[in-house]
């Protein structure tokens, strides 16, 4: 099948291209941008004037429940990859669980599945996983998920034996004692509400910990999910002095603080948690200048479980369909234009996983997202795809709407006429 | 951000916390307190106020103390009182704290005197009717989690504006586990709102919250200096299990550095008056000669409680 998008602003992240051109697409791949190949003959053509065609977005970390109606939501958000933690029930420990996720991740055709094996058997942080076995059945990398893993002698061990295979850990920062009892931010809104807290030291002896294993294995680490000024500032002196570490932040992360928890609203109760206005900037300051990519940390959850006092509703927000319109929402206030915003949910990620996932260059895998970045619309719950419509931002109008989406030239999803 | 508690006309229709309240309100509702005091004295101690309604005591966490007295001021308006102990019944079936609410609705319920363990519990009840569109049905918070208490914290103001007339001009000392204390909350946010102009915490690190000077607070960790020409000393029940562990060796060292003995209250002004929201530890916060002592006014607090709840309940479900 032969396709072409015509009319688009293609933006292309990986080589600074930013321009209204065609892009023919041939056999799954990026056959040519601006004049068709020689012979070319589009079995179909789509007119984009108006829309922005760039690589299809990369998520980090984004939970698949009820896997069909979040690979649907996937491509809905113009998300043509998922990474996907470890914290599934069970988790995701043995070669067989992450083969069946992988084929059943194929068999619905949408987004590609990038699972992230259990870096120890049940994430308790004891017995080590089969690292190589999962990897041969499509893990990208190891992680905890969000368990922390207390005993640094396993953590020690583990980063070795991922290390002796070239494989990367991924380890979301936060110190058990510090953070078991917690439930927001230890800072002024936490006290005045009356929230059991968090410190910030929860995460930077946690990075500090798990910095000086990879200094002493040379095992190469992400660290996902940063929340604090000070936790950013030690990704940014490991990476100066040398360090093969990486870090992304949630989305949610770079718009809101813990103000937003205003009187007690769970939609804002996130972990790690919402932190201080001071916090938030240093984030966005991370991922403006490069040192962080963007995630969405998407977790769909049901309607109970935020029908709860904030400390017994459970953290996370569904967030696959608010990436981009969130980022695009950050890049504004943060003075980035659009190849910069998008560079940190497409090339960003893809050089963290290492995989050729985003590019537009004639050759590369044809996924692509497109979208109108002007149009708004409001996020309710009965226009989120996802099981989960436990959102902070229902009701809110956002900027940035996806048009139609492809993976591996095909078109996954197509926005309905209306 | 709308503040949950008042309704379109800024009136009292929940009492969920003090933070947010303007001075009126709670100036309101003192004055109100202060009309009722004179029904306590009487043969027949009732007013009809609240006949005919229902007022539905949710505790989802013991405390026979503070239900007794919701119970008894509003058995004085003249309400119906259900009491419910949720820990025994429908929680421990599974039932969500919402399914609960509708539940009681359903029975006609006017007001729920509502105590929870989480924090911010009665917001979720207070805004999911609301949301069912239930604004005949009113909430006051009786305690939840660490975060309030209000009606303790007007009492608390009812006894320090009667023993003490002018708030403009006094130096309030709150003292011990501040951390884990909605009463201190509440009573720090009232004595902020009604002006008084220098608030103290006195406590080990351990105990104290962070940012309490952005809650207009100062910080004492000597009770010595602390203490210095206080007039009002608010003294805070310690809980055992806070007693031997990683925030406090023993409750012996508690005492001998924290504890209210005749000795350190003879720091205070003169005239210091000192208040305890109860139940007392004697021996570990307090010393029996202080808390048996003139200067004491713990068992006043508790009458002007009954009378501050029944102003409470009256004003919300009259609004």
């Amino acid at each position: 099948m032969n396709l072409e998008i015509k009319n688009g602003r293609v933006i292309d992240p990986q080589h600074h291209t930013d321009r209204v051109a065609s892009l023919f697409i041939s056999g799954g791949r990026i056959a040519a941008q601006g004049l068709a190949p020689a012979g070319f003959v589009a079995d179909r053509v789509i007119d984009v004037s108006g829309a922005v065609v760039c690589p299809g977005l990369i998520d980090l970390g984004a939970r698949l429940n009820s896997i069909e109606a979040e690979l649907a939501a996937a491509v809905a958000g113009g998300v043509t990859s998922v990474v996907v933690p470890p914290d599934a029930d069970p988790p995701l420990d043995e070669p067989e669980l992450a083969d069946r996720l992988v084929h059943r991740g194929a068999e619905i055709g949408k987004a590609r599945v990038l699972p992230l094996g259990a870096l120890t058997l049940g994430l308790k942080g004891e017995r080590l996983a089969e690292l190589a076995g999962l990897k041969k059945a499509g893990c990208v990398a190891f992680s905890q998920a969000t368990q922390p893993v207390v005993d640094t002698e396993a953590l020690l061990r583990a980063m070795e034996y991922a290390a002796s295979f070239g494989f990367a850990v991924w380890l979301q920062p936060q110190d058990y004692w510090l953070s078991r009892n917690g439930i927001a931010h230890e800072g002024e809104v936490a006290n005045r509400l009356g929230l059991a807290g968090i410190p910030v030291a929860a995460e930077t002896i946690a990075i500090a910990t798990i910095l000086q294993l990879a200094r002493d294995t040379g095992c190469r680490v992400h660290l996902t999910r940063l929340s604090a000024a000070a936790g950013v500032a030690l990704v940014a002196e490991a990476k100066a002095e040398g360090l093969p570490v990486t870090c992304d932040v949630s989305v949610h992360h770079l718009l809101l603080t813990e103000n937003d928890i205003g009187f007690f609203n769970p939609h804002a109760r996130f972990a790690p948690p919402l932190r201080s206005q001071r916090d938030r900037q240093a984030l966005s300051d991370a991922a403006a200048n490069g040192l962080a990519a963007i995630c969405s940390d998407h977790t769909p959850l049901g309607a109970d479980d935020k029908l709860l006092p904030f400390g017994e509703a459970k953290p996370g927000a569904t967030g696959l369909e608010t990436l981009l319109p969130l980022t695009l929402k950050w890049a504004a206030a943060a003075n980035l234009d659009l190849p910069q915003a998008l560079a940190r949910i497409t090339t960003a990620p893809a050089a963290i996983l290492g995989l050729p996932l985003a590019g537009l260059a004639p050759g590369a895998v044809a996924d692509i997202c497109i979208f109108d970045p002007a149009a708004e619309w409001q996020v309710n719950a009965d226009n989120l795809r996802s099981r989960g419509k436990n959102s902070p931002w229902l009701g809110h109008m956002l900027t940035g709407k996806i048009r139609a989406t492809l993976v591996d030239g095909r078109v996954v999803f197509a926005e309905r006429d209306s | 951000m709308i503040n949950p508690q008042l309704n379109q006309d800024g009136e009292l229709c929940h009492l969920l916390s003090i933070e947010g309240l303007p001075p009126r309100i709670l100036t309101q509702i003192l004055d109100t307190a202060a009309s009722f005091m004179e029904v306590s004295q009487r043969d027949v101690k009732k007013v009809p106020l609240l006949r005919g309604k229902s007022v539905f005591n949710l505790f989802f966490e013991n405390s026979t103390r503070t239900r007794t007295t919701f119970e008894i001021a509003a058995k004085r308006l003249s309400a119906d009182v259900i009491n419910l102990d949720i820990n025994k019944s429908s929680t421990a079936k599974g039932e969500t704290l919402l399914d609960t609410i509708d539940n009681l609705c359903a029975m006609h319920a006017n007001l729920f005197v509502v105590r929870h363990a989480a924090s911010g519990a009665p917001y979720l009840i207070a805004e999911h009717l609301s949301r069912i569109g239930r604004n005949d049905v009113h909430v006051v918070n009786a305690g939840d989690g660490r975060h309030a208490h209000p009606t303790q914290g007007l009492l608390d103001m009812y006894t320090i504006r009667h023993y003490k007339k002018d708030f403009t001009r006094l130096r309030v000392a709150i003292v011990g586990d501040i951390l884990h204390s909605r009463v201190a909350r509440s009573d720090i946010h009232a004595l902020t709102s009604l002006g008084v102009p220098e608030v103290r915490a006195i406590g080990p690190e351990t105990l104290l919250p962070k940012h309490l000077d952005k809650l207009g607070v100062h910080v004492f960790h000597d009770m010595n200096e602390g203490l210095k020409d206080c007039d009002v000393i608010i003294m805070l029940r310690l809980q055992n299990e806070r007693m031997n562990g990683a925030l406090l060796p023993s409750a012996g060292e508690y005492f001998r550095h924290f504890g209210l003995t005749p000795q350190k209250l003879a720091l205070a002004k003169a005239d210091a008056i000192v208040m305890h929201p109860g139940p007392m530890n004697r021996g570990v916060e307090i010393h029996s000669a202080v808390a048996d002592g003139p200067q004491a006014v713990i068992l006043p607090q508790v009458t002007f409680g009954i009378a501050v709840r029944m102003a409470v309940m009256s004003i919300v479900a009259g609004n």
